[in-house]
């Protein structure tokens, strides 16, 4: 995943009214306060889907659907590509439903009548005229920009420090040092992940796995130190591959500085450092020598975390009960992960049961689930 | 019949006529034509033999998918709650409840689910039956023993008749093919589906449940409706014959449906339930393969072409277990399968079968990993399913050909109505 930046959506705020929040579950919260004129009134049956007006000014629109047909009908309000700003659903066979809509952009919409559910349904074009009701700029995505990249400034420090030591203990010969020193060198790596991985070749370079180094290019960077650590024995050449290493981290360090991400890349990356846990270290791949799989798993979850701690100022005030979710989900999975250290290590991924194997996994998915829909929500 | 049934395709077989297709779209329709009429559409009171691909309802007395016209397709899962909290697990089975009464439509697991959230966010159906048709989908859910310890506070509501099975003579069960806190029997006549609606209904339960373990059913083994032909088994034989059917209320209520004066304190709620009895029964397909046709029928006691009771000419004809032949020997073996598995052998027992035939591939020494994934359903396992178990385990001359490698029971609580989440009674 890259972090390159990704252009940002119109905001369209949905005001549901509370019977609509139930979609799908609700009991008969039907409308019975008066219209005002500047509601849209839907009169809607199995066959036709009747509006009051096709057009309505930027700002708040409310939706009046009144379902005369013999099916359980739907009502959508889509932006383009059927991105669904509104929708009230289970409007049963005479029932009526209010849905306001915040269409805050001028703009050509879809209108969808949808009796029985399923399919497109009977839709009409509806136009919203005027000017883009401007929005203040919102302060908190900015602070959590500044705090992420503080972050990340950071890691990229503790990154080239860390393997400093690690490149002077290959140096010395020191093999004992350097296999304790690896998996922690690698954990502010795998923190800022995401980041590193968006700059081209140095990836690669720095921790391509053997068997998936590209044609033409050698095996170099943790993994193939890591090998000869465990595997083979220092080799003729592991000096010479800890200073490039070392230098690509140094050069990534960087530029990892100097990224600019938004809101929407910093929880995408949140989540794509969890989609690196469930294909790479649950698995026992990454660390294919060392078996220090678990402490890179520790270093994808807190980079994950500290991304969305930065966004929490943003993420609170729209979905607060998603919060709530991901600080419990992170709880239990960052505690569940530590009941495998010894001693201030990780235990060697070899020595994790088929059970707990899938206790981990597990509790990745209960915690992903709910990181995915970070994105969603910070796009607004 | 005329020679016009030599044309008579295997969906108009399962079909009947254009006559029932009417009588049950109108029994889909019930479910959105408002309460009053909905209760006589009900899901569990009258079989719906519709077009294949039409609707199931939903709401009802019970729950779809038992006395459903068996589809041919399964998925069938069971889970594990990982939750502690109760409230999490009642909010879990609501959801599940809401994206059910959709997917059973046709439709997305909730609204706008294939697109309708935009670019940045996770869709919420994973989209891969969007389009297809409702395909006679059915969802049908259960509680099983385990359910009921201390983590929820259960152990007060649990009912009498929901007891971990014995062990039986011969079984060779594997614990990760057995047992779980909850079940999904998703059945479609469109693997797609079936698979679809277990997906969707996993994914909103990820933190709350884990799939302990699950199983692709690929052909229907039993009929549960007068409607539908009897199917074969992987053995090639025609078994189940005299089923229970949908077609039989009291024989329903007698045999399938939990009455009140079953459970009268703690498991109340079960009050029109039914209870799940799953077995993956491996079949040593090569062995049986390579036994000659009279080993084949004495072992079922029936014959494989018609599936009528050995001495008879057709599949329907009364079995009299006291023929015997010139030999003086019963026609019908005393260790075949039809005559163990008879009601007359077992003071009356009978229960609904709702089987499919699996194939997981292969086993690792080249033979088929294949056999029948039994499903049946009853009103007590204690009074059915266990008698008739040991009775079979006992003596069936079939247990040479089979192992039992997985087993669970679930209590499948009564049907929902429109707003009412699944377990609703259980959780209040």
């Amino acid at each position: 995943m890259s972090l390159s930046i990704v252009r940002r959506m119109p905001r369209l705020l949905v005001v549901l009214t509370t019977a609509a929040a139930l979609a799908g579950c609700s009991s008969g919260a039907d409308t019975d306060a008066a219209p005002s004129s500047g509601d849209v009134v839907v009169k809607t049956d199995d066959a036709t889907c009747e509006l009051s007006a096709a057009t309505a000014p930027a700002g708040t629109v409310t939706y009046r659907v009144t379902n005369a047909g013999s099916k359980v009908t739907e009502f959508y309000v889509y932006a383009e590509g059927d991105r669904v700003v509104g929708e009230a659903a289970n409007i049963k066979p005479g029932g009526s439903r209010d849905l306001k809509v915040e269409l805050a952009s001028p703009g050509t919409f879809t209108v969808a009548c949808k009796p029985g559910m399923v399919g497109d349904g009977i839709r009409h074009e509806f136009t919203v005229t005027g000017a883009t009701s401007t929005g203040n700029a919102d302060e908190k995505v900015t602070r959590a920009i500044a705090a992420y990249r503080e972050f990340v400034g950071g890691q990229s420090d503790e990154l080239v420090a860390r393997t400093t030591e690690f490149v002077v203990a290959i140096k010395a010969g020191d093999v004992a040092r350097a296999k304790s020193l690896y998996p922690q060198a690698r954990l502010p790596w795998e923190m800022i992940e995401p980041v590193a991985e968006s700059f081209g070749d140095l990836d690669p370079r720095i921790d391509g796995r053997e068997d998936v180094v590209d044609e033409g290019m050698a095996f170099t960077g943790y993994h193939r130190l890591e090998k000869d650590l465990w595997v083979t024995g220092l080799q003729p050449d592991s000096t010479k591959i800890a200073d490039q290493l070392l230098a690509d981290v140094s050069d990534i360090a960087a530029k990892a500085q100097t990224v600019e991400p938004d809101a929407l890349s910093i929880a995408n990356g949140a989540k794509a450092l969890l989609d690196e846990v469930a294909t790479g270290k649950i698995t026992g791949e990454e660390e294919r020598y060392s078996h220090t799989d678990l402490w890179d798993f520790k270093g994808n979850l807190q980079g994950s975390q500290a991304a969305l701690e930065t966004l929490r100022p943003v993420v609170t005030p729209r979905d607060a009960a998603l919060q709530q979710a991901l600080d419990a989900k992170f709880a239990e999975l960052n505690m569940l992960l530590d009941s495998h250290r010894s001693g201030g290590a990780y235990v060697s991924y070899t020595r994790l049961t088929d059970a707990d194997v899938k206790k981990l996994t597990v509790a990745l998915d209960a915690l992903a689930e709910e990181v995915a829909k970070v994105p969603g929500v910070v796009a607004g | 019949m005329s020679s016009r049934e030599e044309g008579v395709s295997r969906r108009q077989l399962l079909v009947g006529s254009a006559g029932v297709l009417g009588v049950a779209a109108g029994a889909a329709g019930g479910y959105a034509a408002g309460p009053a009429s909905r209760r006589d559409a009900g899901a569990g009171v009258g079989p719906a033999p519709a077009a294949l691909d039409a609707p199931v309802a939903f709401h009802g007395e019970h729950q779809a998918g038992i006395v459903t016209p068996a589809q041919d397709r399964l998925h069938f899962v069971a889970l594990d709650v990982i939750s502690k909290d109760r409230a999490e697990l009642a909010r879990m089975l609501e959801r599940w409840t809401n994206a059910a009464e959709r997917m059973i439509l046709g439709a997305e697991a909730a609204p706008g689910g294939l697109v309708g959230g935009g670019p940045h966010k996770v869709p919420q159906d994973t989209g891969e039956a969007y389009g297809l048709p409702a395909s006679g989908l059915t969802i049908t859910i259960g509680f099983g023993p385990s359910l009921f310890d201390d983590r929820f506070g259960l152990a007060n509501r649990k009912p009498v008749a929901l007891q971990k099975l014995p062990a039986f003579r011969g079984d060779r069960l594997e614990a990760h093919r057995s047992g779980g806190d909850l079940c999904i029997q998703a059945c479609a006549n469109d693997p797609q589906v079936a698979v679809h609606a277990v997906r969707n209904l996993v994914r909103l339960g990820f933190g709350v449940v884990s799939v302990r373990w699950s199983q692709l059913g690929f052909g229907r083994t039993s009929s549960t409706s007068t409607s539908q032909t009897t199917p074969r088994n992987l053995f090639g034989f025609k078994d189940g014959t005299s089923n229970v059917k949908a077609e039989e209320p009291d024989a329903l209520a007698e045999h399938v449906w939990v009455q009140p004066q079953d459970e009268a304190g703690a498991g109340a709620w079960m009050t029109g339930g039914s209870y799940l009895v799953a077995r993956r029964i491996r079949m040593q397909i090569e062995v049986w393969d390579r036994t000659n046709l009279l080993e084949q029928e004495q072992v079922f006691g029936r014959g494989k072409q018609e599936g009528e009771p050995l001495g008879e000419t057709k599949e329907f004809d009364r079995l009299d277990l006291d023929r015997t032949g010139p030999d003086g020997k019963p026609l019908i073996p005393t260790t075949a399968h039809v005559r163990l598995a008879h009601e007359s052998q077992l003071g009356g027992i009978r229960i609904l079968r709702r089987g499919y035939n699996f194939t997981d591939g292969t086993d690792g020494v080249g033979h088929l990993d294949a056999g029948l994934f039994f499903i049946a359903f009853m009103r007590d396992p204690r009074r059915q399913f266990v008698p008739m178990q040991r009775a079979l385990a006992a003596k069936d001359a079939l247990n040479e050909y089979i192992v039992h490698t997985g087993s669970a029971l679930f209590a499948c609580p009564p049907g929902t109505e429109p707003g009412q989440p699944w377990g609703r009674a259980l959780f209040a």
